[in-house]
Formats: structure tokens, sequence, C-alpha cells
């Protein structure tokens, strides 16, 4: 064996190759391949906090300069996983200011993330560029000042959704004078006023600003002045409220409209006065992307918005679109990809709005792109279902949610199997479902032998038995994260495919049939899997064995149990025998 | 079509459960949160059409009681975000009525209605008829009302007089600030 592959070749190489697996798969052709890779790798995904450690991460990958990390189960977002359950950020951040000086980009979603986090990444980084924090929490403003002052070469802060507590509204002027590398700033989430002529000037010296998304307290009246000093956006979240209807702030703000010639996405909107809606109508055509989701808009202005936006890819819309409006961005929208339909009124017992299954079958028929679809709605039908099926077998992401638990066909009132296996047996590349309505064991057998491409499955209310289970974990191949709450699944199909569950990112159980008993068993059978039991009425040891636990979270992992579980989680020994400190 | 619940796991759940109704009868579904009892029946709730239809459908042996209307943690699984921003605006309905004031053009004094009472336009409208003695004519979306001098306005949260009926009427309750019913024409 003389001759020797140079490496600087193959690291030459593999700076062409982005995606994780493909670098998983040449790590793991030979030990040298292993050794070049992990060295010149800079990006890391880690899809769950506790599956690795810090300190492992940074033993296999020197030097990165890119890392996400997601914490909370997805469940959380709908408040089934309690306050306190985890997903801190501090522990890798401090490590990460250790090994990695030269870290540039840190996105994280639903992590706990303190000030002193945010002051580490401030002090340590000193070329610290992307900073996003989908749906977190745990910090201020405080925080956000300090990556201000300091983040010379900011140029990504993006805050969606996290719940930020708002002690100063001077924060957005910590930016000094000097700071001008700003491209993308999302503050929608914050709640309180902040300095809006701080604002005004960073927009206005930051000329490489393409996104700017602000909360609904900047009034509309600024609007026109922000548009003019960044007349390059290309994405726009804004509020359109004003108290009173001023004609000239209307043509301010129609001029500023048109002079955002680039403009391709926009959200917000929130509490829009109808009249402003035309000022809107010189830039429909360029729109990619369109969430009306905070929007009260009703139908008849949504029509004349939506018709006129040709070019939309993505539109997240309130439910008041309803089925007339939804035939309308068919015939007009022909290049629309994803569909999001959120419900105005989800707790209301009687619907508000006409909006039915209709709707989504004619998206289904006369958008021929479209491949994710979010829909709530308060009925369905099992054609409905095979119709859309037929019509779009280029679905990737299909999430209904009937708003009324168990509901069934509406026209047959069978249980509505037969309309999701449809959905599973057409739309071969399907990755993401989320089922709702009544449904038997029999829609899993549909899915256990229809979904190989599967990668996410949602539950709730659904199932007769643990078959349904057994169907799924089975014969899903491609399965990472399984999410089921209240459905009637127990033991047996957990404890029999437990093998499976190592192939998986994570399985999150609530208020099912699995007993505690299961729960020690799958702990001890499987060393690799964290089987964690949330209990939040007492420790599970004073009931007992037969009874269900309350929750329940098991993933796969190489770091052994959690450290940092509060008083109301306990993770199921791996050797009861050996008990080591 | 409709299959008995069955859960053929050994746990004998039901044996152990604590029930409120008397031995024998299904209790209506409340916090799901310990129990997961699939009910499979179409609840009486859903649309009147297959109400008329489908009553032997959906004869379930168990439970004669409709479900209890309670609000079950996480269901419909929007965030809590998107929940807070029209409750919020909802906030004003929620609680113990909804009182707004209603004046009419050339009477002496103002009343007050609770808009929580009424369930849709139809009710509301008759009562103003009724407690002003006055007959509103009929509404188009195209014409507003036709056939009597007396039209229905109210205030938003904006400050603007708005054609009562235009809105879905969740969102109208939501808005309304204080009706005025002018006579004439404007």
């Amino acid at each position: 064996m003389g001759y020797s592959f140079p490496e600087e070749v193959l690291e030459h190489v593999l700076s062409f190759i982005d995606s994780d697996s493909d670098r998983n798969s040449v790590s793991l052709v030979c030990k040298s391949w292993h050794d070049i890779e992990r060295w010149c790798r800079r990006r890391l995904f880690v899809g769950n906090c506790y599956a690795v450690s810090p300190a492992i991460a940074i033993r296999r990958f020197p030097e990165l300069r890119s890392v996400s990390l997601k914490g909370k189960p997805h469940f959380a977002d709908f408040n089934l996983v309690p306050h306190e359950w985890g997903g801190y950020a501090y522990p890798w951040i401090a490590a990460f200011a250790e090994a990695y000086p030269w870290l540039e980009e840190l996105r994280l979603k639903r992590m706990v993330v303190s000030d002193e986090a945010l002051e580490l990444i401030a002090k340590k980084f000193k070329n610290f560029r992307v900073l996003v924090m989908y749906s977190c929490e745990g910090f201020s403003t405080d925080g956000l000042a300090t990556i201000a002052a300091n983040c010379r070469n900011l140029k990504e802060l993006d805050l969606s959704e996290s719940e930020v507590d708002d002690v100063s509204e001077n924060w957005l002027c910590q930016f000094p004078d000097s700071y001008t590398s700003l491209e993308s700033l999302n503050i929608t989430s914050l709640s309180s006023e902040i300095r809006f002529s701080g604002l005004e000037r960073l927009v206005g010296r930051c000329p490489n600003l393409k996104t700017l998304k602000l909360s609904h307290s900047v009034p509309l009246d600024l609007l026109p002045n922000l548009l003019q000093k960044a007349p390059q956006l290309v994405e726009l979240g804004s509020g359109l409220h004003t108290k009173e209807v001023h004609p000239d702030l209307y043509s301010k703000l129609a001029g500023a409209f048109s002079g955002c010639k680039g403009l391709k996405r926009l959200c917000g909107l929130w509490d829009v006065v109808p009249s402003y809606l035309p000022t809107l109508y010189p830039i429909c055509f360029g729109l990619t992307s369109l969430n009306l989701s905070d929007a009260p808009i009703q139908c008849p202005e949504l029509i004349k918005l939506v018709s006129q936006c040709q070019n939309l890819q993505r539109l997240w819309v309130l439910d008041y679109i309803e089925d007339t409006g939804l035939n309308a961005l068919a015939e007009s929208c022909k290049d629309l990809r994803e569909l999001r339909v959120f419900p105005s009124d989800p707790f209301g017992q009687e619907p508000n709005v006409s909006l039915t299954e209709q709707g989504l079958v004619s998206v289904s028929a006369g958008c021929p792109k479209l491949h994710s679809v979010l829909y709530f709605c308060r009925r369905m039908s099992n054609v409905a279902l095979s119709t859309i099926a037929r019509n779009r077998p280029n679905l990737t992401r299909f999430r209904l949610c009937i708003i009324e638990r168990f509901c069934p066909d509406y026209i047959t009132l069978e249980p509505l199997d037969v309309g999701f296996g449809a959905i599973v047996e057409h739309c071969k590349d399907l990755k993401r479902l989320s089922l709702s309505g009544l449904l038997t064991d029999r829609v899993f057998e549909y899915i256990g032998s229809h979904g190989k491409k599967l990668e996410m499955l949602s539950l709730a209310f659904a199932g007769d038995s643990d078959l349904g289970l057994h169907h799924v974990l089975s014969g899903c191949k491609s399965l990472r994260k399984l999410e089921i709450r209240d459905c009637p699944f127990g033991d047996k199909a957990l404890l029999e495919n437990a093998a499976k569950l190592e192939t998986m990112r994570s399985l999150w159980m609530s208020a099912c049939q699995v007993s505690y008993r299961a729960c020690k068993l799958l702990g001890q059978k499987m060393p690799r899997l964290n089987v964690e039991v949330i209990a939040e009425q007492g420790h599970p040891d004073l009931s007992p064995d037969e009874y269900p636990v309350e929750k329940l979270y098991i993933y796969r992992t190489v770091s052994g149990p959690r450290s940092d579980m509060p008083s109301f989680v306990w993770t199921m020994d791996k050797n009861p025998a050996l008990r080591s400190s | 079509m409709e299959k008995p619940v069955v859960y053929d796991n050994g746990l004998n759940l039901e044996a152990t459960e604590l029930r409120l109704g008397l031995p024998g009868t299904n209790e209506p579904e409340k916090q799901t949160s310990t129990s997961a009892r699939s009910k499979k029946r179409a609840s009486p709730e859903m649309a009147e059409e297959t109400r008329s239809k489908s009553s032997s459908c959906i004869s379930d042996a168990d439970d004669d009681a409709p479900p209890a209307k309670a609000q079950v943690v996480g269901w419909p699984p929007v965030r809590s975000y998107r929940k807070n921003s029209f409750q919020q605006r909802k906030g004003e309905a929620e609680g113990a009525g909804m009182y707004v004031k209603v004046g009419m053009d050339g009477a002496p004094y103002l009343r007050k209605i609770d808009l929580k009472v009424y369930k849709s336009y139809p009710e509301l409208l008759n009562a103003l008829e009724n407690m002003f003695k006055f007959r509103i004519g009929e509404y188009s979306e195209r014409e507003g009302y036709n056939g009597s001098d007396y039209t229905p306005t109210y205030e938003d949260k904006d400050g603007d007089w708005m054609l009562v009926g235009d809105v879905p009427w969740e969102m109208f309750i939501s808005s309304c600030k204080r009706l005025r019913i002018m006579k004439g024409s404007e």
C-alpha cells in the first residue's frame, strides 16, 4: 500500500459536500476518511440535544462554525410538555465557548436560553454572525442588548416565536453607530415598545438588510420611512394597524411599497385595517410567500389580494379565506407549493366560517406543485381525502386537523381510515403526516404497509388497540419521529418493537396506556435509549406498576441519562442491579 | 361501522377508574389526561344533516349523554401565541355578559343589551326591534337593509361606524363597542 490519496485533495472534494447524510456516509468509508472528514466538517445538526453531549460533539468535530440544536419535543408547542422540562442551551454554549472561538452560527429551536448564555455568545465568539432562536424562552432584552453591543459582525438575529422578557426598550440602540452588517432581523415576538428612532437609524445604515420582521408595537406611520430606507428588502413583516385612517399615510405607504421592487415575502399584517390593503397590490405579483395567519382579513379582501399573487409559492392564511377564497387561490396561484389554513376560532363550538373539505379539494386539483399542506377544518370525508390523494400524489407533508375529536366522515359516518389510507397509498413520497378524526386500527394498517418514506407521524385520539401502534412501528421503515397523545396504545406493541426505537430519533406518548412496568422493562432492555417518564402527579413508584404513566419520552442517545432533569422526570434505570452515582 | 370500545390489554383500567356517574353508565368525556377511552360516535353538535339521517348510525349502547364540552389541553393543536392573539380579541366576550349601549335616532335615552345572550344576527335584530318598537328591513350584502327607514349600525374597535350584518357573528361580537339604530337615509 505505497500509494496514499493526498488529504488536501480529499478535503477539497469534501468542501463541496454539504448534506449531513452524505458527510456521514463519507466518514464510514474508512478510518482515514473518517478522520479527514471530521476535521473539515463545519456544520452540525443535533436534532435532540439530549442524544449527544457537547463533549462528544466537540471531540468528534473540532472545527465547527455552525451548530443547530433542538430541545423540547414538538408537542411542547401545544403545552403538553411541562414547564421546566429541560432543553437548556447554556451547557452547549459554554462548551462551545471553549472549543470553538470561531463559531459563527447558532440555531436553536425549542430551547431554554438564559441571558448568561447570550452574554457568552456576545463575548466569546469573535466572528459571530447568525443567531436564530426559534420558539425559545428564558432570556430578556438585556441579553439581546449584550448581543447588540458586542457582535460586530452579526448578520442575522431571528427571535421567531420566542418568549422574550421585555425589560428595556433600548436594546436596539445598543448596536453601535459603526455597526452596518445586519441582513436579517426578526423581532416579531417582542411585545413591548422599542425605541423607534433606534430602529430607523439601524435600518438606515445597514445597506444589506434583506429581512425585516417587526413586532406589532411598531406603528403603521413608521413603516413608510422604514421602507424608504430599505427598498432592497426581500422579506417584510409588519402590522398594518392604525387608529385613524389618514389619506396622507395611505399615499405614503403606497409609494413606499411600490419602491420595494424586490419584496418577495410578506407576513404580519395583524390588526390590518382593510382600507390599507390596496397599498399592497403593486407588490403582489412579485410575492412568493404570504403569511396572513395573523391577519383577520375577510374573504372578499383575501380574494382580491390573493388573485393578484400569481407567483405565490407559499400561503399561510386563516380560515376566513373560506372555500370560495380557496377556489380563487386554486385558479390564480398555479405555482403554489405550500398551503397552511389556520382556525380563526379554534375553541368555538360552531363553525364561524364557511370553510370545509371542499376548499382543500379545489386547491389539490388546481395547484399541481402543491406538496405541503396543513389544514384545520371542521368536517372531512373519505371521498374528499381520496380525491386529494389522487389529485396530488406529490404530497410530501400532509397535516390535517379536524377540530372536533373523533369526527367521522360527515357523509357516511364511517371512520376516516380509508381516506387517510388513500393518502399514504398514492403519495409515495409522503414524509410527514398528522391524522385526526375518527380512526380505527385499520388506518394504521394502511400507514404501516404504504408509509415507507414516512419520517414523522403525529397521532391524537385515534386507534383501538396496540395493533395500531404495532402496524406503525413494524411497517414504517423510515420513521424518525413519532408523537402520540390520547391513543389506546400500551405495553405489548412497544415492547415487541423495542429495537425499532433505536432507529428513530424519538417517541412521545402521553395519556396512552403504557404501564410503568413496561417503561422499566424497556429501560433495562434497551441501554442505548433514554426511557423517560414524566409524572407531575407524583413518583410512579407510588402507584402500582400496572398503572399507565402520564407521559413518556423515549429517545436514542450516546450520552446516557440526563443529568439536568426536573423533579417530575425520571429516566428508567438501564441496569438496576448496578446503581452508580 | 361502529365498533364497541374494547381494550384487550389486560390492564382492566375500567375497574379502577374513578367515575361520577352510576355504575353501568359511561360518563361524558372530560379531561383526558388519565383516561384514554375513545368515544366511537359522532358528537351531537355536528352538522344538522348528519343528525337527521343518522340517528340509527349514531346509536351507541354505552352513552346517552352528550359529551362535556370541556377544553382538552393542547387540542386543537394551535400554538399558544396564536391562541392568545384571538383569545385576547374575544376577551371582552368571555366572562359575565358583554353589555353594549344601544341608541336610536330620536329616542330620549340609551339602552343596554348583553350581546352574549344572542347567537346570531336574526336573534339580535329581533331583540332590538322589540326593545325600540320598530321594524328593520331585509338585509342583503349589496344593499344593506331594504324596506324600512331604520338601519342598525355599530361602532367597532377602530371607531368606525359599520353596518350590522356584514361580518361573521363572532367577529362582530368581538369588535362591537356600541350600537345605533339610524333613522332615515344617510
